[in-house]
């Protein structure tokens, strides 16, 4: 078990590397940082000044090398666009986008398991229908669409909840409502297809006989069974969540590091984008991991193969 | 759609914010970088900065008078000495008072090249910065400078100098520390800035006595945000925004829509030292006669926005000359064509950074017809700059602010100095420039910019396209101006 572990952390070693350092080439390759710092009233001269002061002249490796020793080192360096330390400005952001990842996921868990079950002990009837509708609807969907209706509505008409940025947890009710939809179908679907194919083994046939009550058999015996493959894929998606909320960040001025990201990338803020690609995509190696982890731990096959 | 949405509902705007509670909110789409004033590149930081801090002087936007501020009177010596007297009884938002040490220690400090001050051109021309006695500061040039006084305006802010020399620029930016007549109180890097009024605010400012309590300035990326923010009532000023748009919000009742000309100009800069068919006169003729300018400026830009003949503003001082006038002529643009070799057109590429890609594409269906195919690039600024200054670029379309100053020294001649930023390298155009962009003697200048912009347009290195306007979507209850520089005065706002 020790030597999967291991392996699997090993693997997600190469992978954040591959991915700092591919990003960091890549920003060079779509616009010079120094002019970009220099802003768009910069002249040729303040462009020359930045590179200077700022090292950008150096060649991309070794401007890399650098970043990259810094960064082991626990210093994520210093924005000069923002004229802060970098810590700082993704300690400010990065509770927005988990508060929201999180938030979304509930919802979308909540409104999936329930519906799931639904429309698994109601396989084939109109209900099982409708419930499926609904998840094709969440699927196709364009968030930033539905993003703007619930602003108009509950926002401008009906003025109960803010309509962008989150200074108390009423701000996150309208972006969580949207990822939640978001995320749903795939976890409903999952759901439905888990339970019907629970429902139908032969130990649940043998609880039905015993007697039991039928609310005490779908929760308890098979929804737990049905559980493992949900939270593996929940887990997958609450890592698509921090790095794939730029849209509704954006959307509900939400001060999150999706935003950040995309801000970030805009005006070639190089030390910002390393740092908030490094943590996303540790968090979502971490996630991968863990869930790989405990898919072995429930099932010697994976470990062994 | 928005809109639709709001109509068929029937949009309720009640006012829970604003005038009720004494707080202006605004809105910006960009990030709001932190106020560390010479450390800002984009204009939203430099606006709310320039309400935390004074400069010596301060510019009269609307007579161009310059008149006194932290300095409560000035006189040059000679071309390359000016005194100031430094006012008293100005106090720091840390209740320090402000002393010439002060002056010294930031001009000083800012101006070393290893600084790192975003705009060199607002700095470089200090030589030194003394203090004469108690209460006279003299700054020295390096050579004789035009725009020197305009900078010493609220461009060069004066920061505290005990603050400064402990805690640096990043210090400055994590908290800063003037004599504005707003102190900042509240921040989130980048998108969340919350002033306070300050009322120790020295009387005679030529800022005058703030109005409004409280300002909330936001990033908000999303226009049709904005737009629902301002119709629900919770934001009370928004600017940038499209013509289409502000015709839909002045029809919702709470919300006024001002329109006022800014410095900003565009153009399609042509590049003609290299070896491309712009570099042919006659080429560069026949697509300045080929774009519709006049359309393009209707459907773009609106408003008080007009078709310029000048390679400038001609709000700017020194924007004047004998303009060659290109008007709208695919035939002749043609014959142009074929006169220079190429009956047929030719292929070619379009660089835009900084327009919308419409305005692009509008451009490139103008030249279609006359037989050149431009490939469109849409690239970030910074891309297509890179890609200029390299001349690998034929064409590219562009815009200017001037850094919101009425002087061509601080637009034209930046981009006709022989630097990378010059695609024409015509020796005679910088020559004219340069001996006017550093006398002070303004019949001189005039003069010298006249030769210059006359033969920027017989050359038509550039076609200039036209001079923005901003539509500014701001709350009913606000009593606003605009003004043309684009550094918007809220400390000069109040309500109704």
């Amino acid at each position: 078990m020790l030597a999967f572990i291991l392996r699997r952390a090993g693997y997600a070693l190469i992978v954040a590397l591959l991915v700092s350092a591919s990003t960091f080439w890549l920003l060079y390759a779509v616009g010079d940082p120094a002019i970009a710092l220099a802003g768009q009233s910069g002249t040729a001269a303040d462009a020359q000044a930045m590179r200077e002061l700022y090292g950008l002249d150096r060649p991309v490796p070794v401007q890399y090398l650098e970043w990259l020793g810094r960064t082991l080192r626990g210093d994520l360096g210093f924005s000069p666009f923002l004229n802060t330390g970098v810590s700082q400005i993704v300690m400010d952001r990065l509770p927005v986008t988990l508060a929201l990842g999180t938030a979304s996921l509930i919802v979308g868990l909540a409104v999936a398991l329930v519906l799931g079950i639904v429309a698994a002990v109601n396989q084939g009837r109109m209900i099982d229908r409708a419930v499926l509708v609904f998840s094709v609807l969440g699927q196709a969907t364009p968030n930033f669409w539905l993003a703007l209706m619930l602003i108009v509505l509950f926002g401008v008409n009906l003025g109960w909840l803010p309509i962008s940025g989150a200074r108390d947890w009423t701000g996150y009710v309208l972006p969580s409502a949207v990822l939640g939809f978001f995320i749903m179908p795939s976890l409903m679907r999952l759901t439905r297809a888990g339970m019907i194919e629970v429902l139908s083994s032969d130990y649940i046939r043998t609880a039905r006989a015993k007697g039991l009550p039928r609310r005490r058999i779908i929760l308890r015996h098979a929804l737990r069974n049905a559980a493992l493959p949900i939270i593996s894929i929940a887990a997958v998606q609450f890592g698509v969540l921090l790095s794939g909320s730029i849209v509704i960040e954006s959307v509900f001025a939400l001060d999150g590091i999706g935003r950040l990201a995309w801000e970030s990338l805009k005006r070639n803020d190089v030390v910002v984008v390393q740092a908030v690609i490094l943590i996303v995509s540790t968090i979502y190696i971490f996630l991968t991991a863990m869930i790989d982890v405990l898919n072995a731990w429930l099932d010697p096959r994976i470990r062994e193969g | 759609m928005l809109y639709a949405a709001c109509v068929a509902a029937s949009c309720g705007t009640a006012a829970f914010a604003g005038k009720a509670d004494d707080t202006l909110n605004v809105a910006f789409p960009q990030e709001i970088e932190p106020l560390e004033y010479y450390k800002i590149a984009g204009r939203e930081g430099m606006i709310l900065a320039q309400h935390v801090y004074d400069g010596l002087l301060f510019k009269d936007i609307a007579t161009g008078e310059i008149k006194p501020a932290l300095a409560e009177s000035y006189a040059y010596v000679d071309d390359t000495t000016i005194d100031l007297k430094i006012r008293k009884g100005v106090h720091f938002h840390d209740g320090s008072e402000l002393t010439p040490e002060d002056v010294v220690y930031t001009l000083t400090t800012v101006s070393r090249p290893d600084y790192g001050a975003r705009y060199g051109v607002t700095v470089n021309w200090i030589d030194k910065v003394e203090a004469r006695d108690a209460n006279t500061v003299r700054v020295t040039l390096k050579k004789p400078f035009a725009g020197a006084l305009e900078m010493l305006t609220d461009v060069l802010p004066i920061y505290p100098r005990a603050r400064f020399a402990k805690d640096g620029s990043a210090g400055m930016a994590a908290q800063p520390i003037g004599t504005g007549p707003y102190k900042l109180v509240e921040m989130t890097p980048g998108t969340r800035y919350v002033l306070a009024r300050n009322d120790d605010y020295y009387a005679d400012s030529p800022k005058g006595r703030p109005q409004i309590g409280t300002i909330v300035a936001r990033t908000i990326p999303e226009q049709n945000t904005q737009y629902a923010e301002l119709m629900s009532g919770a934001l009370d000023w928004i600017w940038r925004v499209p013509p289409d748009q502000a015709g839909k919000l002045a029809r919702m009742g709470n919300i006024q829509i001002v329109n006022g000309p800014i410095l900003r100009f565009g153009y399609l800069t042509m590049y003609a030292a290299g070896d491309y068919p712009t570099s042919q006169l006659k080429v560069r003729q026949a697509i300045s006669h080929a774009v519709n300018r006049q359309a393009i400026t209707d459907a773009y830009s609106g408003g008080s926005s007009k078709v310029l003949d000048g390679p400038c503003n001609p709000a700017q001082f020194g924007c004047e000359g004998d303009f060659v006038k290109y008007g709208y002529d695919p035939d002749k643009a043609r014959a142009l064509l074929a006169e220079a070799g190429f009956p047929n057109g030719f292929q070619t590429v379009l660089y835009t950074g900084q327009f919308p890609p419409a305005v692009a594409e509008a451009v490139a269906g103008d030249l279609a017809a006359i037989g050149i195919k431009a490939e469109i690039r849409s690239l970030q600024y910074s891309a297509a700059s890179e890609a200029w200054r390299k001349g690998e670029v034929p064409m590219m379309l562009a815009n200017w602010g001037s850094y919101g100053v009425a002087d061509v020294a601080f637009s034209t001649s930046f981009f006709f100095d022989g630097s990378p930023d010059d695609g024409a390298h015509d020796k005679a155009v910088q020559d004219w420039l340069n001996v006017a962009d550093t006398s002070i003697d303004p019949a001189v200048r005039l003069q010298n910019y006249r030769k210059a912009m006359t033969r920027i347009t017989e050359q038509a290195y550039w076609l200039p396209l036209y001079d923005f306007s901003v539509n500014y979507a701001v709350s009913a209850d606000l009593n606003f101006q605009p003004s043309p520089d684009e550094f918007v005065r809220f400390y000069s706002a109040s309500w109704k």
